[in-house]
């Protein structure tokens, strides 16, 4: 048992203080969130009016939270593929640690990171005019650390699959791009084509930002969410499982070739 | 059972031939090397020998352990020092080590007395809360050593140590490495191409092309080679010529050599000579790098260009 909680922890205790300790990456990350709630948000809020119940900038708070947490889960765990770059995953594999619980490790990581990102956006939700009971802020929390540790799981999984970070890009532009788009962000997925809403159902994301949505606009719920909240959670779940562990024995696999 | 038992071990890649069926014992407690040139299958055992790498055919017992059925117990039992750096650049000294004391679950108490022990005996003690990016080449060398040391393994690797070390790091590393065999009674398996570095090792063994072709003490491997070479000046070579006849060349400038077997016995048959004028001479034994140069040839080798090169600088 120690063996396997202890690389977790220890795992967790080296990226939680790499992401402290580079103060640029932190306030980056907290960077894109905010300028797309302030700055697209207020845009649009100026052409997008009525049918929605709330304003604009509101109705997209639930979506950039889940940008948020897309971005720094799905990051954090990809740093794989830099510790395997810059040798440092050599010196992880050589140690008596399984690595089913490097894979864990990783994504517990992933998870708190992008967790504690994702409450400094929650805090901005009063500023737009978004309120909430400390009750509903405690379950906010909790779908955003689901969501995180999904997302850090498909994450490990992606990482697992390349070599070499030069497929970055790629990963950005057909994965993390359009998981934010068709996820249900930016646009309720009710307007959208038949087509397009079913990539949408196939996107863990899209009950994640739908869940945050329940809890932001309870008066609203009934307009603005696309699913019950009771089949979000049950998704999310269900896409976490699976997701991680598909992430922990693709790791595992691909240590032994 | 010995610390090291390897018997027929192959490794090979779309049918070539890295290791091509190698068999050598260690002992517990012997320091011995692995010399060949680049690309001869060195990394690739390391590789093998601690579990990153699984054997085409053969096998491999490190304490008794096989690599192929019990990696994860041979991983408590052995450490690594890697030819590439593998430090996490943006942690500190300290952190590094406290990380890797960790992960073979040693508790923080003997973590951190261990790890300034080690510190003050390879002279880092002041890097101690240094961000390792801004260590030079030779402290993290000798941070990665002191790491492969810290969970006290049975076996330590030591794939190049020294490579791109100055002349004085390079002492600095071996002293301490022996000083550790000595203290603990490490295991200590060294890949490398400078030969000197080799000579007081316990044994060695040369590998080429996959496959070992010598094994045993270094100066014992030396004087098997074969015999010495005597070079020496005199005035008067005309003279000398006529006396110890055959076998002596001239190589000019009233320079002379003769091979012998024992070049102690023939100088002292030369002085014995009476009446020559021979002002100096000087013996010349074959060293490990004529020896490993005669069996390896001196022909250059490149790397086996079989992975992507790798990108380095770039800040994570």
């Amino acid at each position: 048992m120690k063996k396997l909680i202890l690389p977790i922890y220890v795992i967790t205790l080296r990226d939680l203080k790499k992401f402290f300790r580079q103060k640029s990456r932190l306030i980056g990350m907290i960077a894109r969130p905010l300028t797309w709630l302030f700055l697209i948000g207020t845009g649009l809020n100026q052409v997008i009016k009525g049918g929605l119940g709330v304003s604009y900038i509101q109705f997209i708070l639930p979506g950039i939270l889940g940008m948020t947490i897309l971005f720094s889960a799905m990051f954090s765990s990809i740093s794989i593929v830099w510790d395997r770059e810059f040798g440092f995953m050599k010196e992880i594999l050589v140690t008596p640690v399984s690595r089913f619980s490097v894979a864990f490790g990783k994504i517990v990581s992933g998870m708190l990171v992008s967790t504690i990102q994702g409450i400094i956006i929650m805090a901005a939700a009063p500023f737009i005019g978004i309120r909430f009971t400390i009750f509903e802020a405690l379950l906010l929390v909790v779908f955003i650390m689901v969501v995180s540790i999904c997302i850090a799981a498909i994450g490990v999984f992606i990482a697992s699959m390349i070599k070499s970070f030069e497929s970055f890009n790629i990963i950005m532009n057909f994965i993390v791009m359009p998981m934010f788009f068709l996820s249900g962000a930016m646009y309720p997925i009710s307007v959208l084509p038949r087509f397009m809403r079913y990539l949408m159902y196939l996107n863990p994301l899209s009950y994640g930002i739908d869940s945050f949505k329940h809890v932001m606009f309870v008066e609203f719920a009934h307009f603005h969410s696309d699913f019950s909240l009771l089949f979000d959670v049950v998704l999310m779940v269900a896409f976490t499982l699976v997701s991680t562990v598909l992430a922990a024995f693709a790791f595992d696999r691909q240590q032994k070739e | 059972m010995n610390a090291i038992e390897v018997k027929e071990l192959y490794k090979s890649y779309d049918g070539v031939h890295a290791v091509n069926g190698i068999t050598f014992e260690i002992g517990y407690g012997e320091l011995f090397g692995f010399l060949g040139p680049n690309g001869a299958g060195k990394t690739t055992t390391i590789n093998i020998l601690c579990t990153l790498l699984k054997p085409t055919a053969g096998q491999a017992f490190i304490a008794g352990l096989d690599v192929s059925r019990e990696s994860d117990k041979i991983r408590e039992h052995i450490g690594l020092v890697f030819q590439e750096t593998t430090l996490d650049n943006e942690l500190t000294t300290f952190e590094n080590l406290l990380f890797h004391a960790y992960l073979y679950g040693m508790g923080r108490h003997d973590a951190v007395k261990r790890i300034d022990d080690l510190l003050s005996m390879i002279g880092l003690q002041s890097k101690k809360n240094e961000l390792v990016k801004h260590l030079s080449g030779g402290m993290k060398r000798r941070l990665e050593l002191i790491r492969g040391l810290l969970h006290k393994p049975r076996v330590l690797f030591l794939d190049e140590p020294t490579i791109g070390l100055d002349p004085q790091t390079r002492a600095n590393v071996w002293g301490f490495i022996k000083e550790m065999k000595r203290a603990e009674g490490t295991t200590i398996f060294v890949t490398t191409h400078y030969i000197e570095e080799a000579s007081d090792f316990d044994r060695i063994a040369i590998i080429d092309h996959g496959r070992i072709v010598a094994v045993g003490n270094p100066n014992k491997l030396i004087n098997e080679m074969g015999r010495a070479t005597v070079t020496f000046g005199a005035t008067d070579g005309a003279t000398v010529q006529t006396l110890i006849g055959h076998g002596m060349i001239e190589s000019g400038s009233g320079e002379y050599q003769i091979k012998t077997e024992d070049p102690d016995l023939f100088l002292k048959q030369i002085l014995n000579l009476s009446g020559l004028k021979i002002n100096e001479f000087k013996i010349k034994k074959p060293v490990l790098e004529e020896l490993y140069l005669s069996l390896t040839g001196s022909e250059i080798r490149d790397e086996y260009v079989d992975r992507p090169r790798k990108i380095r600088g770039h800040n994570r």
